[in-house]
């Protein structure tokens, strides 16, 4: 479980987040919306110790972000920030390699080499391994990310717009590893720009606005007209399609 | 423009006539050349400094950032390389000079006519190049140096610091006679200079001959820092402070004030500035460097302020 | 592996060949008792360890700088931590010209560091994301700097030690007891050669280092430390050597990438092989005068530089 409690958070003068209390549940796949400025990307951040919590606590599966050693927290939750932008020449198998960092200190064992040849083969990279990072298209440079993130082999996963750089097929290959990875236990939490995807695949939905949480639940609470109204300050309807939500806002 | 005149009136007197002392002709006429290498280096270096910017379209490049210095150096070490210094000797002043001169124009618009023409989308990556450039050239004029006399190497290296006690006085006529007809050309060549500034698509479909008159533009740039550099030395950012002022008072980008109000402003500059530090501290040859020092500092305000373009 | 192998060999022979160019005559020397002797381990071993050692250490701290500001182009040379490191040496000189050794040393290692935590709080201000701009500043600053250094030489009557001493490096000063610091500057590279797998995962990004369980600020501060050290000593014993940082780290990630653990030795080896074929070049080319392996740097360092600033497509 993640747990939030009595967060704040000001950029010079400006308020970003504003006391926020949130307990995430583990096993699902959490969304957080909102629209832009909202403060996602933040509390994502800070959560996972990428900003030094000013106000609050925060504690991932029990292990305070502020005191416990970043490398052990490492081994709990693996960070995908927006857009990584690696400066380094790397191949593909040498960057995923790195996801087992947090393990071996450099010394990687027989088990850290299975474990990346594991997670270049879920991502189906494993042809693309000997090729360098910058040779690739922006989608599979993506997936390398996140084989990345997978090979950290932690029990969560944070992702901050992961789909931003995708296509509506590798949109959908990535949102379908992760619930591959949920029913094998694993919990993600991901800032996700695109309502309806959302909709479609998280089981747990954060909505946010201007430092503050909205409204939170499953997607049949959240996704209703009058939150997602008062949310975006945009009229919208929403459809149901196969059990789930559909939100039309494009119309 | 009235005021600026009379301003660099009074500065000169001020720097002329003070505590002559006893053997006051001596005096007089040692203060008289210098002088007179600051009217010309100051005005030299401002036009120039107009010019390439305009060519580069960029306001924050100066031609000795670009490596122009550099090459002149160059360009006289390389002459007297394949003449050897007695073949040198022979020549006459002026036909030295004249040479040196040739040379670098041709270099400039090879290098910088290629340089500015290919890499003007791509600002950052020209003005490193001119940088490195300016090194290559720098390292290849004491390479030179060294293969004509092993030892001469600290000689040329005291050449790479400005100083304005060094004027030779008797190249003063010839540097003021190509500095004069250069200035004049790019009054000439004001009201074209305008049009070329609106960009090479708007200047080419208002009729203009856009890269004969880069080129021209070029090598007048090329004279001039090649009369600047002969008689101080290098100063790279003294077109900066000078044309960052000069847009300032002239509140107009047309270039015929602009030269005009620039090309006062930096005999102003170098005449105020050596009176202060000669007269009211005491010291020699401090100007140069602290002009570079601060006007290194303005470039990198500019840069960080994103003036960049 | 092959190619640690392949340059291990070129390093080898291009030592032997520096162990037998020089400006007295080996063959000459050994008809005299003793004075061969003298001359190969007073005079061409330590001068070959010298610029062997200044290389490798140079090349490292180059990959370790890119690695921090996570550009391409820049190295301690560009950013200003030379012409720092020079001020330390030279505030030394005037104010305490009898201080001990390691006085010198320290206060040359703190003002490049000095220095370059400078140019690192410049760069955070640049609105601009262009990559050439990182380097652009840096040699601005270092230009800054150098002026300072040569006015200050000027004042102080120091110009001739400012100018053929400081500001072009040069190898022919070199003998037995008068290098041996450029060991410590060997010290610091092994450091970053054993921190490389740290180094290459700065080189991800703070978000993505973090996420691992790296402290990024630490291992900045560590490749800074590394870098000054390097920087202080190679210039208090040999001065400014140019180009090396820049041109090799980037043709070697060039042919084998970033993978530091693997190609952080290349580099180093690069680096020696190098800066030895340059010295080799100073010491011929004007037999038996020298030409300062600072001025062979600044042609062959530039041209290379130039190549690899447009031949490159895909920038950082």
């Amino acid at each position: 479980m993640i747990k939030v409690q009595a967060l704040s958070h000001r950029i010079g003068r400006a308020e970003i987040l504003a006391d926020i209390d949130l307990a995430l549940p583990e096993g699902k796949i959490t969304a957080l919306i909102g629209p832009n400025g909202a403060g996602k990307s933040t509390l994502l951040s800070l959560i996972a110790r990428l900003m030094p919590v000013q106000a609050g606590q925060i504690s991932v599966k029990g292990l305070d972000v502020a005191q416990t050693p970043t490398r052990d927290l490492a081994q709990v939750m693996a960070v995908l920030p927006q857009s990584p932008s690696v400066s380094s020449r790397l191949r593909v198998a040498e960057l995923v390699g790195f996801g087992r960092w947090p393990y071996h200190q450099g010394r990687p064992s027989a088990e850290d080499h299975a474990q990346v040849a594991k997670a270049l083969e879920v991502f189906a990279l494993t042809a693309l391994g000997p090729r360098f990072l910058d040779e690739l298209s922006g989608g599979q440079r993506q997936r390398a990310h996140l084989a990345m993130a997978f090979a950290q082999a932690t029990d969560w996963l944070l992702l901050d717009e992961p789909l931003a750089a995708l296509d509506m097929a590798h949109a959908r290959a990535l949102m379908q590893q992760l619930s591959a990875l949920r029913n094998g236990g694993r919990s993600t939490l991901m800032v996700l720009h695109d309502i309806n995807f959302a909709a479609a695949w998280a089981d747990h939905i954060v909505a946010m606005k201007a430092g503050r949480i909205v409204a939170e639940g499953p997607p049949a609470e959240v996704l209703t007209p009058a939150v997602l109204e008062a949310l975006y300050d945009t009229p919208l309807r929403v459809e149901w399609f196969e059990g789930r939500p559909l939100v039309l806002y494009h119309l | 423009m009235v005021g600026l005149i009379v301003a660099v009136l009074t500065a000169s007197a001020l720097y002329l006539l003070p505590g002559l002392g006893p053997r006051w002709e001596y005096a007089l006429a040692l203060r008289a050349t210098r002088l007179a290498g600051m009217v010309l280096v100051g005005a030299a270096i401002a036009v120039a400094t107009v010019l390439f910017q305009t060519v580069s379209r960029n306001r924050i490049l100066t031609p000795q950032i670009m490596g122009f210095d550099a090459l002149f150096v160059l360009a006289q070490t390389a002459l007297v390389a394949s003449l050897g210094p007695v073949g040198l000797a022979g020549l006459p002043i002026a036909a030295k000079f004249a040479a040196e001169v040739g040379l670098l124009i041709g270099a400039a618009l090879l290098l910088f006519g290629t340089l500015l023409g290919r890499g003007a989308q791509d600002v950052p990556r020209m003005i490193l190049t001119g940088v490195i450039l300016g090194v290559l050239f720098r390292s290849i004029s004491t390479f030179l140096a060294r293969l004509m006399d092993p030892n001469a190497f600290a000689t040329v290296q005291s050449q790479a610091m400005a100083s304005f006690s060094r004027v030779n006085a008797s190249l003063l006529p010839y540097a003021a006679g190509l500095a004069g007809l250069a200035i004049a050309l790019a009054f000439v060549l004001a009201r074209r200079l305008d049009v070329l500034a609106l960009g090479r698509v708007a200047a080419v479909s208002l009729g203009l001959r856009h890269d004969a008159l880069i080129a021209a533009a070029l090598a007048l740039v090329a004279v001039l820092v090649a009369v600047a550099t002969a008689l101080v030395g290098p100063m790279a950012f003294l077109g900066l402070i000078v044309v960052a002022l000069a847009r300032w008072l002239a509140g107009t980008d047309r270039h015929a004030r602009m030269l005009v109000v620039a090309g006062l402003i930096g005999p102003l500059v170098l005449i105020a500035g050596q009176t202060v530090f000669e007269r009211a501290l005491g010291r020699q040859s401090t100007l140069p460097a602290v002009v570079e020092f601060v006007g290194g500092l303005l470039f990198l305000g500019l840069l960080l302020k994103g003036r960049i373009r | 592996m092959r190619l640690v192998t392949w340059l291990s060999l070129a390093l080898i022979t291009l030592a032997a060949l520096s162990l037998l160019v020089g400006a007295a005559d080996l063959r000459a020397a050994f008809a005299q008792d003793g004075r061969a002797a003298l001359i190969f381990w007073g005079s061409r071993v330590p001068r070959t360890l010298a610029v062997m050692l200044s290389g490798a250490a140079l090349a490292v701290s180059g990959v370790v700088m890119q690695q921090i500001l996570r550009n391409k182009f820049v190295e301690p040379g560009t950013v200003g931590t030379g012409e720092s490191a020079a001020l330390g040496l030279l505030a030394v000189t005037i104010f305490a010209p009898d201080a001990a050794i390691w006085v010198k040393m320290l206060a040359a290692s703190v003002a490049g560091l000095a220095g370059t935590a400078v140019f690192l709080r410049l760069i955070r201000a640049i609105p601009s994301r262009d990559v050439l701009m990182v380097p652009l500043v840096g040699l601005i600053w270092s230009g800054v700097l150098g002026a300072v250094v040569l006015h200050i030489g000027w004042q102080t009557d120091l110009i001739q030690l400012v100018t053929v001493w400081l500001m072009t490096g040069e190898f022919s000063g070199v003998i037995a007891g008068r290098y041996e610091l450029l060991w410590i500057a060997g010290a610091a590279t092994v450091l970053a050669l054993l921190a490389a797998d740290r180094f290459a995962i700065l080189g991800l990004g703070h978000g993505l280092a973090t996420g691992l369980g790296l402290r990024p600020a630490v291992v900045v501060r560590l490749g800074l430390v590394v870098v000054a050290v390097v920087t202080a000593m190679v210039m208090a014993t040999v001065g400014m050597v140019p180009f090396v940082g820049l041109v090799v780290p980037n043709i070697v990630s060039r042919i084998m990438g970033d993978n530091l653990r693997k190609s952080l030795l290349v580099t180093a080896l690069g680096g020696a092989s190098l800066l030895l074929i340059c010295d080799i070049i100073g010491r011929l080319v004007i037999h038996p005068y020298e030409v300062p392996v600072g001025t062979v740097l600044g042609i062959i360092g530039a041209v290379l530089f130039l190549w690899l600033l447009w031949r490159a497509p895909a920038l950082g």
